[in-house]
Formats: structure tokens, sequence, C-alpha cells
């Protein structure tokens, strides 16, 4: 069993990385990117069985800092 | 004075926060490695270093915060030891939960390794004793994440509790209310993202950050 974990910042929250990168495209000729967020993708690869509620607790106990980040998990197969 | 620094992989500021609380206490205090699970016996004061521990994988203190130390850290914290976290120390902090809010990349994505003014912001606590309410003070600052995020009623907490300890007096990384430290609400836990123990001699260049050891030391023999 696979799940993948997209972990993204709240929004309301600044993203001086999103920024940045939003400029970088502008810098491009990119027009017309109103905002840039960045997230990360986590891929665990689990043993079969793991339930849903255990990556649920993975999430709130490290992948995702759950103050300025919200988390969605994905599960593959 | 019975101290101890943790020691995390990718530490690089424990070996100066040691000489700190050697330089103010006259002892030597004792390197905890982060596999530990248990601390000495009688601790006054855990110091939690900055660095880039685990190589800020995941998040800037993410995993060290994770680490089997810190439950004890936790526990001795909650019994009423003093808990100082500098720079990494303070996110570490952060992740764990023994202080509030979060620290996120600087706001102009680059590097700050400067010195900062700051304003001492509670001179009421512990570890500001020996400074004035608005005090100005200059420490250096070396992060890339040290932009403190918290939500609004959060911040008001803090300031209406009297837990900044200090604030910014110029612009260095876009931390909301230009929070530079903060202290838990027992005040026996802070928090801050400049280094104090880079400023305790005059070979330093300043000794603006001798005080907050001074002030400890002398806190902990008033309790004693």
């Amino acid at each position: 069993m696979k799940a993948r974990v997209f972990v993204t910042l709240k929004s309301g929250v600044l993203d001086p990385q999103g920024k940045a990168i939003q400029h970088a495209l502008e810098g491009l000729g990119f027009g017309g990117v109103n905002d840039v967020r960045v997230g990360k993708l986590i891929e665990l690869d689990l043993a079969d069985g793991t339930s849903e509620a255990d990556v649920k607790s993975m999430c709130e106990k490290l992948l995702a800092n759950t103050v300025i980040e919200n988390y969605k998990i994905e599960t593959v197969g | 004075m019975k101290s101890a620094v943790i020691v995390f992989p990718g530490s690089n500021c424990d070996r100066d926060l040691a000489v700190a609380f050697e330089a103010v206490s006259g002892s030597k205090p004792t390197m905890i490695w982060h596999r530990e699970t248990e601390l000495p016996e009688g601790l006054d004061l855990i110091g939690v270093p900055g660095g880039f521990s685990y190589g800020d994988y995941l998040r800037s203190g993410a995993m060290a915060a994770r680490s089997p130390v810190m439950r004890a850290v936790a526990d001795a914290a909650a019994r009423g030891t003093f808990v100082l976290g500098i720079c990494n120390g303070f996110q570490v902090l952060t992740e764990t939960g023994l202080l509030p809010g979060a620290l996120m990349r600087n706001a102009g994505t680059h590097f700050v390794c400067r010195d900062v003014a700051l304003s001492v912001d509670n001179s009421q606590s512990a570890f500001t004793s020996r400074y004035s309410a608005g005090e100005r003070v200059s420490f250096p600052v070396a992060h890339h994440d040290g932009n403190f995020f918290a939500d609004a009623d959060t911040l008001d907490r803090l300031e209406n509790e009297g837990r900044v300890a200090f604030r910014y007096a110029e612009k260095v990384n876009g931390s909301a209310r230009d929070i530079a430290g903060i202290l838990n609400d027992a005040g026996n836990v802070l928090g801050m993202m400049p280094h104090p123990e880079r400023v305790i001699e005059k070979a330093h260049g300043s000794t603006d950050g001798r005080r907050l050891f001074e002030g400890l030391l002398e806190g902990l023999m008033a309790r004693a």
C-alpha cells in the first residue's frame, strides 16, 4: 500500500518562497501568474494493513506542522 | 548551577552555549546527546543550542523535536527547570510544543547573518531581569527560518501576558509583531532567534548577551 501526503501552507500564511518563484516566472516572461504557493509531497510505502488513521497520526505527529500547514492524504492501491 | 546542553546531529552552537554557561556560573554543563532518554538529576538549566539539527530536514527543528531526549526536556520544563532555546533551539521548542507558533522562512528568503538591534520587551522574566524594559541591545542573528508566525489570538495572548521577551528594533526577517523571543506561560522556557551566547566577552565586540546568563544565575540562586 502506498500513500501520498500533500503538505501545504495554510491560507493566510505568507510563502516567501512562492513569492520568489512568482517573480522568477514573471522574469521569464510568464505573465498572469497571480500567486504561487509551494508545498511538499511525501510518498510513503506502507506495510499492508496500515490504516488511514495511522497515516493521519503520522501527519499530526511529524509530517505536517499544523500550526502553519494543512495536509491531505491520498492512498494508492 | 547545574546545567546541561543538548547536542543533536548538526548542532553547531552547543560549545558556544556551554562556554557561556560556564563563564557565568563557573561550572561546566553536561553535554547530552540527543539519543539519551534521561537527564542528570537536579538540573537547573537546559540549553537547546543553535545549528542545523538533522540538516533542517522536513522543517527546521522538526526531527530534533521528536528525538528521545526532548521528551525528558519537556518533562523537566513541566517541573520548572529553566530551558533556553537559541536559534535552532527555538525552532525545536516550537516544534515540540513547549512554545507556541512556528518559525518560517525569512520574509526576504535570504539567510540573515549580522548583528541586529533588539528591544527588551519584558524585563521581569528570569531570563531578562538584568535588562531594563525597553532597553536596546545588539545580538547577532544567523538564520534562514526566523520569521515567527502565530495566529492573531496567540500573538495577542503572548503580548497581553508579557511573554514577548525580545523584539527586533529593525526589519530582520518578517516576524509577526517583530517578535524575536518568547516565553512559555510559566516563564521558565525562553526561545529566541538571536544569539546572546555570541556576545558575552569583550573580545566578541559586545557583552550585551552576558546579562541574560547572569540574570538566570541570580534567579537560580534566589530560588535555592
